[in-house]
């Protein structure tokens, strides 16, 4: 009888660590001979350019307001020119003792649309606080009212008026782009024929031409002796372009319902607007949320053309302050970094926004 | 005949649909043409009351004044229509050349996104936030400042090779014109047809057999050879017109304004990074049993992408791409801002001086209706091209 005695196999090795830093680090950054290369020549490039553009921007930038310092040789960046500015390219040419009523009124306007942002306030009410806003804010601004000295449209400018005509033509050409959307799917050729043309004529034409149309034509579109505010000419030119894009994005959402709906609506006994409006709109909005957000991105970003016809948003707001004054004039880059850090600021918050919403959607789906 | 399909409605009464859809239509229609002969009357009347001519008949009479670039000679003795034409060619110059750059820069970094090194990966994506929530017409500007202010001047030009970059823009030589310019584009037809030729027997190859073979960079070849082969025929001329420092600035060669240059740039950079969420977007689309399936296969990660991911990934990319392009001509007229002539400035300056705005601006409208309609024509044709034919 043989015995045998057990002899193990030798132990397989521990598995490759694939957590922590020094995993990802070779997982990453140093793979193959590729992936190191790329990172040694990327790496190196930063590490040359991200000490010098601290230098200019940080070590050696001149805060105070002080444009001979910032001329001395080897002086950085000259951010004294937003010490001393500030307070015009931010709020144009409102006048300067009053500037706290454009302030309020923008904090008032900014906090009402994050608010609307938000889930919980999402009821009946909010389009009624919408309209108090507005009125507080247009109050606020033209004044005349409550021992308030009146402010005429052509002073108002910078941020305030940025976000007015981003946050009012978003608001107003919301019911007209759902009518032209419901209009495009529509069964009467008239109305659907009507409403393609205008939303591929609109489309089709910059946001430039619409603005010069708005100052240059809607005064002889208007009967004789009436005339109206660059400010709303300007609005209704934004409105009417926003809306049309907006008309696209709900009629894909449009779209998206299934037709099975629709009939199911139908055998129910519905009538057209009983289904658009208990049917077919409930589902279709809440797809189309992500894509009004970026068309409101994108009207926020073009509202920087109305500088082009003269009104002073924060774009031309900054030009107006640094063109005016030649002792600042040379440091027209630190002015243009500034702005474009506050469009930065608002924009990327609402493309996380809109990208958050977009996955509380497709949850939805999920499940 | 004893049929029993019903008798046809043909009931005028409320309750009939089609009755109250035509009721509906009529009254849309009575509204907007009333709203339409509203506008059109004021217009008519406040024209007439301002004593405001009306017509087309300026774009004859002569323009009177410079345009700072064109592709053809201009002077200021010119009719209207040859301004406006200058314009138009200024648009299409700076839109075409920025779609091509747009598309190749916005594709790396779409591309990039799917890096296996995150640095290139956290590049990409800092490009595209920091570029796009940034207004495009700030970043013209920024682009222009930059160029007119931060640049040494002409006398401390910028020179890599045989280019010189300053405040006066970007100077680079340009070939003489000769016989043997005329020879390479001789040479170049032959190649076009030959290049054309091969890549059609290589795609039916391909369908037939399966077999792979290189489809873009082999009819090029063939094309740049032909062309190559037809200048050296021509007596291989190789005189080039380079530019120098002069006293004041750089004279001869080519030259690119920096109004140019900053319109370029700017709308460049701004769309390749929409393009670049475009191609991202279509990438991530393909269902990831594809890719694993192609590695399955035995197919490499470059036969991966160019078989199976690229051609999946078309579909969606295409007309979501369309738009960009759309938007970046579109985008274009904000070189009113910087000054560059294209045809909303040669417009706005016309309008200016004749005071025909309705004439001035339709007509810059009608001019990107019509690039916008056709830039979507041409895409549409390439979707329907690109779209894989189901059965």
């Amino acid at each position: 009888m043989n015995t045998t005695t057990f002899q193990p196999i030798a132990p397989r090795p521990a598995p490759v660590n694939t957590e922590g830093p020094v995993a990802w680090v070779k997982a990453n950054l140093l793979a193959d001979w590729k992936t190191s290369l790329a990172t040694l020549v990327i790496g190196g490039v930063l590490l040359w350019l991200v000490p010098q553009i601290l230098n200019w921007a940080i070590v050696k930038a001149v805060w105070a307001a002080n444009y001979d310092a910032c001329r001395a040789d080897g002086a950085g960046a000259c951010w004294g020119v937003i010490t001393e500015k500030y307070r015009i390219i931010i709020f144009g040419r409102y006048p300067f003792e009053e500037q706290w009523r454009p302030l309020v009124a923008t904090l008032l306007l900014t906090g009402l649309l994050v608010a609307s942002c938000m889930r919980m306030f999402w009821r009946a009410w909010l389009p009624l606080l919408w309209l108090v806003v507005l009125a507080v804010f247009f109050a606020l601004m033209y004044g005349n009212t409550l021992g308030l000295s009146k402010v005429e449209t052509d002073r108002w400018g910078g941020l305030p008026l940025t976000i007015l005509l981003a946050s009012l033509s978003l608001v107003m050409s919301f019911p007209l782009a759902l009518l032209i959307a419901l209009g495009r799917r529509s069964n009467l050729p008239a109305i659907r024929s009507f409403c393609t043309i205008y939303v591929e004529l609109i489309r089709g034409v910059p946001l430039i031409s619409v603005l010069f149309m708005a100052s240059f034509m809607f005064p002889l579109f208007m009967p004789p002796g009436v005339n109206i505010d660059v400010l709303v000419r300007v609005l209704v030119g934004i409105t009417l372009f926003a809306a049309a894009y907006s008309a696209e994005v709900i009629r894909g959402g449009l779209q998206a319902v299934p037709k099975g709906q629709v009939e199911a609506a139908a055998t129910l006994g519905l009538s057209y607007w009983q289904t658009q409006r208990k049917i077919v709109l409930p589902q279709a909005l809440a797809m189309v949320v992500p894509g009004i957000m970026n068309n409101f991105i994108s009207t926020f970003k073009d509202t920087s053309l109305v500088t082009i016809v003269s009104l002073y948003e924060l774009t031309g707001a900054m030009s107006l302050a640094l063109n005016s004054d030649a002792n600042w004039r040379p440091f027209t880059i630190e002015g243009y970094i500034f702005i474009a850090l506050i469009y930065f600021v608002f924009c990327f918050s609402m493309s996380r926004y809109s990208h958050w919403v977009e996955t509380q959607v497709n949850k939805s789906k999920l499940r | 005949m004893n049929s029993n399909t019903p008798p046809k409605k043909n009931n005028w009464s409320w309750r009939s649909q089609a009755f109250r859809g035509l009721i509906y239509q009529l009254i849309a229609i009575t509204a907007i043409s009333g709203v339409v002969w509203f506008l059109a009357h004021n217009t008519l009347e406040n024209m007439r009351v301002r004593g405001i001519q009306s017509g087309f008949d300026f774009l004859n009479q002569a323009a009177g004044f410079d345009i700072g670039e064109s592709l053809y000679p201009f002077d200021s003795g010119e009719a209207y229509w040859r301004a406006f034409l200058v314009g138009v060619t200024n648009t299409l110059r700076v839109a075409v050349l920025g779609i091509i750059l747009a598309t190749v820069l916005g594709t790396l970094l779409g591309v990039g996104r799917f890096s296996r090194n995150a640095l290139v990966r956290g590049l990409c994506l800092s490009y595209v936030e920091f570029f796009r929530n940034i207004p495009v017409l700030l970043q013209l500007l920024m682009w222009y400042v930059i160029l007119t202010e931060v640049l040494p001047t002409a006398a401390d030009a910028w020179t890599v090779g045989p280019l010189f970059l300053s405040k006066g823009g970007l100077n680079y030589p340009i070939p003489v014109w000769s016989t043997g310019q005329l020879w390479a584009a001789y040479g170049l037809l032959p190649g076009l047809l030959l290049g054309w030729l091969y890549r059609r027997w290589a795609v039916r190859q391909f369908e037939a057999t399966g077999q792979v073979r290189s489809m873009v960079l082999l009819p090029l070849l063939i094309v740049v050879l032909a062309s190559v082969a037809g200048w050296a025929l021509g007596g291989a001329p190789t005189e080039f017109n380079r530019p120098f420092k002069g006293d004041f600035s750089i004279e001869n060669g080519g030259a690119l304004t920096p109004e140019f240059l900053a319109v370029l740039m700017g709308l460049t950079l701004y769309t390749a990074s929409f393009i670049a969420e475009v191609v991202r977007g279509g990438i991530s689309s393909v269902a990831r049993g594809q890719g694993e399936a192609a590695s399955a296969l035995g197919l490499n990660r470059k036969q991966e992408m160019r078989l199976v991911m690229l051609p999946q990934a078309l579909r969606v990319i295409i007309p979501p791409l369309t738009n960009q392009y759309l938007n970046l001509t579109k985008n274009s007229s904000l070189a009113v801002a910087i000054g560059y002539p294209d045809v909303v400035s040669i417009a706005n300056t016309a309008l200016n001086q004749t005071g025909r705005a309705v004439e001035c601006i339709s007509l810059v409208m009608l001019v990107y209706l019509i690039t916008s309609l056709g830039t979507s024509l041409l895409m549409n044709w390439y979707n329907s091209r690109a779209a894989i034919k189901e059965r």
